[in-house]
């Protein structure tokens, strides 16, 4: 037996449409609400306030967002919290051109990795760019790897206590 | 160590395609029937099931490896399943190396597959699951995201053109051409070229959608028997010799992306269990995992297989072409055949059997070969899976 003797019928499209070939089809209702735990709960809480909250592990010297209760590198408790600052570097950034559903977007979004200033070097967390154009080559033109970004902070009374209570990073001057 | 050696004696799989007609238990018998039928075994002399298979919302199936182990031959018999994401395919080799190395059982099959084609009407929203809920899916993530801002950074700290990583896209889409299994459509016809790659649509740059492996159906399967057993059945043993695996943290914002590190280790710890000092010279035909362009690079450069940034500068040289020093993916990878999660991952460990074997084809490599590796990557960032093969 080779490879070229593989089975595996391979259906069109068309063939569920005109229902060449059966179907059955089902449709998932799973509504889920998450307990934020004890440090992205905190984490959370410093958000509606306009902070940015990191833990620190004394043992490996190391300052960290988002923040969490224990080291995984030395399984030391993490319970030592620190204000970090709302502006970082990009560590890396893409341009997508496709929503959560892969439907195409107007407007392409800016998803970057942020390296947030006062915590441990190379430690950042996901977030978007704005205010860096409409199009590719603009943004292209615009973001660098390592520039420096400022947080873009939804007005207070709107603040939800969650990751989107921070707009976008903008470009800041150096 | 005491422990049994393992032979893989026998290797099946189907056609990839987009939407396959079987479910994925029909998929699953037939590679399985396949890799029993190429080393004259039945199912009788399957003493243990190893089962990958990626996601079960894929599927909708909840408990999938329940579901399908009926059609991996599985019922009455000592059965897992294993998974971690992408890496699975290669995951489930491990495991059924342990199966056989412990001493436990003579024979085990490894079966891998998957169905993606099920979730309507494309598995994006499934994917989305892997971010956290609480400080990534908010933004309104998807998958590809975190592809680009990891090739992004490669290419940053290296300095990598675009034109070098869509090579990757033309080496192997052509070479997956000769698989027989090979997605119909993938690849867009036998002359493409990197313009063509670059030419394509820009998803999320710097991904190009030629740059990306596609959503596809399909099994994969494998018999591993004792050296015992092995030795009666066949006299092209082809002997697994090193396993490895790691994990790296899901805080995968906190660590410099231009590195998988956590395949160094998996690939360090398949080398010392092989006997391995010098992959670069005893590794001769390597099929590193490939569901975007770039990651074929960094996982090269992962395995030790090139100097960090060095793997771009080999690929242009035409070391990873199958008449170079250092075929890579001669199957044609995930970009050429398919990828329907972990049986692609199965799937490059069949073509290094198939390699070692001399039975590959047209898929052939120049070189001699006496040993291979495997290696399959997935979660966030995070796994590295890899099997060292020798004959």
């Amino acid at each position: 037996m080779k490879p070229e003797n593989a089975r595996g019928v391979p259906l069109k499209d068309e063939d569920l449409k005109t229902g060449k070939v059966l179907t059955t089809e089902w449709r998932v209702k799973a509504d889920y609400a998450w307990d934020c735990g004890i440090a992205i709960g905190r984490y959370l809480d410093g958000l509606k306030e306009g902070k940015i909250m990191a833990t620190r592990c004394r043992r490996c010297r190391r300052t960290v967002v988002p923040p969490r209760v224990f080291c995984e590198w030395c399984f030391k408790p993490m319970d030592e919290w620190v204000e970090v600052r709302d502006t970082g570097r990009v560590n890396t950034f893409s341009v997508s051109f496709y929503s959560w559903d892969m439907t195409p977007l107007e407007k392409p979004e800016v998803p970057a990795i942020v390296e947030i200033d006062g915590c441990s070097p190379g430690v950042g967390f996901m977030h978007l760019l704005g205010e860096v154009g409409d199009n590719l080559e603009e943004i292209l033109r615009r973001v660098k790897v390592g520039m420096k970004v400022r947080a873009v902070w939804k007005p207070a009374d709107q603040r939800t206590g969650a990751i989107t209570d921070i707009l976008y990073f903008k470009p800041e001057e150096e | 160590m005491a422990y049994q050696r393992v032979a893989i004696v026998g290797a099946g799989i189907t056609k990839f395609v987009r939407r396959a007609q079987e479910t994925g238990k029909e998929l699953a018998a037939q590679a399985s029937k396949m890799a029993l039928d190429s080393c004259g075994m039945t199912m009788k002399d399957i003493e243990s099931v190893s089962l990958g298979t990626a996601p079960d919302a894929f599927d909708g199936v909840h408990m999938k490896g329940e579901y399908l182990a009926d059609g991996a031959g599985a019922t009455r018999k000592p059965f897992m399943r294993s998974f971690v994401g992408g890496g699975s395919g290669v995951y489930a080799i491990i495991h059924g190396w342990y199966h056989v190395a412990s001493g436990h059982f003579d024979t085990c099959l490894v079966v891998a597959e998957e169905k993606m084609s099920s979730t309507m009407p494309h598995p994006q929203a499934a994917f989305n699951t892997i971010y956290d809920q609480f400080t990534e899916r908010p933004l309104g993530v998807n998958l590809l995201w975190i592809f680009a801002l990891e090739m992004n950074r490669y290419m940053q700290v290296h300095k990598i053109p675009l034109e070098t990583i869509a090579q990757v896209s033309v080496k192997n889409k052509l070479n997956g051409l000769d698989h027989p299994c090979h997605q119909e459509g993938i690849t867009p016809g036998p002359h493409l070229t990197v313009k063509d790659v670059l030419e394509s649509e820009v998803m999320v740059w710097p991904v190009y959608r030629l740059m990306v492996s596609p959503v596809s159906d399909g099994a994969a399967a494998l018999v591993l028997a004792s050296e015992r057993v092995a030795k009666r059945m066949t006299d092209k043993p082809v002997w697994i010799e090193g396993v490895g695996w790691h994990l790296d943290t899901s805080y995968w914002t906190n660590r410099d992306l231009y590195y998988p590190r956590y395949v160094e280790y998996a690939a360090r710890m398949a080398y010392r269990m092989a006997g391995i000092t010098d992959p670069r010279k005893e590794i001769h035909v390597v099929e590193p995992y490939d569901p975007f362009a770039y990651k074929e690079l960094h996982h090269l450069e992962g395995l030790l297989l090139a100097d960090k940034g060095e793997a771009p500068r080999l690929l242009e040289k035409g070391v990873f072409n199958r008449d170079g020093e250092l075929p890579s993916c001669p199957s044609g990878g995930l970009l050429g055949v398919g990828n329907p999660i972990s049986a692609a991952g199965t799937m490059k460990v069949a073509e290094i059997f198939w390699q070692l074997r001399g039975e590959a084809g047209a898929r052939q490599v120049a070189r001699p070969v006496k040993r291979g590796l495997a290696q399959a990557w997935g979660d966030l960032m995070q796994v590295g899976t890899v099997v060292v093969l020798g004959r």
